[in-house]
């Protein structure tokens, strides 16, 4: 599961790279929503709210089979406009380290088709994507659960767009390992690996999250 | 993907059941299925659910020059998207009839019944605020205008106010963003034919819709005035049945104007005392899928001890050697790539090897990037530093255009013909730095 949390100060003004009082929002998701697809999930922090639907696995194009594995495909929409460039890189980051994870060698030519619609984004968008794609488990094997946890690197002001660098990683749930990082901005060496650091000790609510939603899930049956 | 094809026995029992007054989910024929209306924390978003379709409707707005033939007059634009997550056979970058046939008849309802006031939208003739909904189809069915219709309502522009010549537009901080003025709300009622029009049914879901016959769209206001009616399919109709339909749609729409009044009204109010609002209140946390966690504070006290000590154990990064050498002006050169790596031919020296380390990318102490070279600024370097002697290597630079501007080189920008051995190094060179 790929879960994204983002890191704000709540004591704005702290110049250091030191950021104490960090918290996360508050998150909430619902899973299993949507008729049609094979899975889905909805995933809301804060004001950002992501909804993600999954097809899968299911008939692939022979052009873009592939002999041993799952062909993975992700399409990101944006809430206006028509989707360009930047939700194209999403797009292939997502697919990157979705293909890390998922056990694709499970089904062979087969296509799993991931839809993310953006609901609200008030920063953090990053984060929320993620979560939503993690949410979604019941068809696909996934051998180990991936966290991206956003990180904000020095800011004044608690809002994305005032922050100095932002930093997005994705961490992978039995070690805690990086599998996925993309930056945005000027940082210095000590403080990605204080960022690193502290997505890392993040993400242990994030996996609680989705541990525990996922329990509640299956609960009953 | 391809849309799983319906089959023959389902298709019969779907029309045997129709036949007997009988309905999949339950209803009876001139029954809705259950409209929610959840709106979302910006003005103007929505998410209007009519059983299990789901439509997300957002209105946005930006200040534009008019079109010349209608100077007073705002600009409206409506977009339907059907996205892939409503069925997977609705592929991106594919228009199908269906989509087509959707928006022309969204345009049709919102724009031609004129029922949002264009010339309210004017802010200097001259000048004008033009609206965007964009309405993003999660489901088959006339539900969109709906959304369509409640996301207008909601939506605040910001305000504007114009002083002699000068235009100045409000930020939401400075003043209270102003309502659209919409002079009436048109809302879609769909009909099903079946049997060549002997059956009826009103708000058909997707399965019945795939049997249907034809399908009768009556948009209508609470007035009972009809403003958009399309008939699709090939049915004929009589005109008494037509009559019927549209007497059925003005009860339906009084309904739904209800229904959409009173959820705005609730918005409205829970936004003015101060209350939570947007689509995370809207979720319905009995439901076992369903799941909240407050805000959790997160320990990161020793998160610089951590980084401190991940630091000093690493090594060091490497030396990176970033002197330009400056050929002419507007060709630099950073590093000079590895060493040919193709054995031994006789004059192919071995250049001193730094690390070419304009190709390693280091993020290390604050370094940017960017490893582009301003030629303007060396103008302080001495002489170019000649690299190799070798007599194999004959380099030509073409002379430059007038360019004084930045030049992402990290090799000769020219290319030297005569040294075949030394080509695939260049090249591999070139390749990296495209990275």
């Amino acid at each position: 599961m790929q879960t994204e949390s983002k890191i704000r100060a709540d004591s704005g003004t702290e110049p250091g790279p030191r950021v104490p009082g960090c918290s996360l929002r508050h998150f909430a998701c619902e899973q299993n929503l949507l008729s049609r697809p094979d899975g889905s999930a909805s995933f809301l922090q804060g004001d950002t709210s992501v909804l993600a639907g999954v097809y899968g696995p299911a008939e692939v194009k022979i052009s873009k089979e592939i002999f041993n594995k799952a062909t993975l495909e992700v399409i990101l929409r944006p809430k206006t406009g028509l989707p360009g460039v930047a939700e194209k890189s999403r797009e292939r980051l997502i697919r990157n380290t979705c293909e890390a994870v998922v056990l694709g060698a499970l089904h062979p030519r087969t296509s799993i088709t991931v839809v993310l619609q953006v609901v609200s984004d008030a920063g953090s968008l990053c984060g929320c994507v993620w979560p939503c794609v993690g949410q979604i488990t019941s068809q696909m094997g996934e051998e180990e659960h991936c966290e991206p946890t956003s990180q904000m690197g020095d800011n004044g002001g608690s809002v994305a767009e005032e922050a100095r660098a932002v930093l997005t990683f994705a961490l992978d749930s039995v070690e805690r390992k990086l599998l996925m990082s993309t930056t945005k901005g000027l940082y210095s060496d000590t403080e990605l690996q204080q960022c690193l650091a502290a997505a890392q000790t993040a993400s242990t609510h994030v996996f609680r999250f989705y541990r525990e939603s996922l329990q509640r899930r299956y609960s009953k049956s | 993907m391809k849309e799983t094809p319906l089959s023959n026995c389902e298709r019969r029992f779907l029309l045997r059941a129709i036949e007997e007054k009988k309905r999949l989910d339950g209803r009876q024929t001139y029954d809705y299925r259950n409209i929610k209306i959840s709106f979302g924390t910006d003005y103007g978003c929505c998410i209007v659910e009519l059983g299990k379709t789901r439509v997300l409707g957002q209105v946005s707005c930006e200040l534009v020059s008019p079109k010349l033939n209608r100077a007073t007059e705002g600009i409206l634009f409506f977009n339907l998207e059907l996205s892939q997550m409503a069925a997977p056979a609705f592929e991106p970058g594919r228009q199908s009839d269906l989509l087509v046939k959707l928006n022309r008849l969204l345009e049709r309802c919102l724009r031609n019944s004129k029922c949002i006031d264009t010339e309210s939208l004017c802010v200097v003739a001259g000048e004008k605020v033009g609206n965007i909904p964009k309405i993003l189809n999660l489901g088959i069915s006339a539900v969109d205008f709906i959304a369509a219709i409640v996301a207008l309502c909601h939506f605040r522009r910001p305000d504007v106010s114009v002083q002699g010549d000068e235009v100045t537009l409000y930020t939401l901080e400075e003043r209270d963003p102003v309502p659209l003025s919409i002079h009436h709300m048109p809302i879609c009622v769909s009909f099903a034919f079946f049997q060549q029009g002997t059956y009826l049914l009103v708000d058909p879901s997707e399965r019945e819709e795939r049997v249907m016959d034809g399908l009768l769209v009556i948009a209508m206001n609470k007035h009972r005035e009809i403003c958009t009616i399309q008939s699709s399919g090939g049915i004929m109709l009589l005109k008494d049945q037509v009559l019927r339909c549209s007497k059925i749609a003005g009860v339906k729409v009084v309904e739904i104007t209800e229904l959409i009044q009173k959820a705005l009204e609730n918005d409205q109010k829970v936004r003015k005392e101060g209350g939570k609002f947007g689509f995370a209140e809207s979720m319905a946390n009995q439901r076992i899928t369903a799941f909240k966690m407050e805000k959790a504070p997160i320990d990161t006290s020793d998160v610089e001890e951590k980084a401190e000590e991940i630091i000093s154990e690493a090594e060091p990064p490497s030396e990176v050697v970033s002197k330009p050498v400056l050929w002419t002006p507007g060709t630099a050169q950073i590093g000079e790539g590895i060493e040919n790596s193709w054995g031994h031919l006789e004059d192919s020296e071995k250049e001193d090897e730094d690390e070419g380390g304009s190709d390693e990318a280091t993020i290390l102490d604050g370094m940017k990037m960017d490893t582009g070279v301003e030629v303007s600024n060396i103008g302080s370097q001495d002489a170019p530093i000649v690299l190799s002697d070798s007599e194999e290597e004959e380099m030509i630079i073409l002379e430059p255009d007038k360019n004084p501007k930045k030049i992402r080189t990290q090799t000769i920008s020219a290319t030297q013909v005569k040294a075949p051995s030394k080509k695939p190094v260049k090249k591999r060179k070139k390749k990296r730095a495209a990275n």
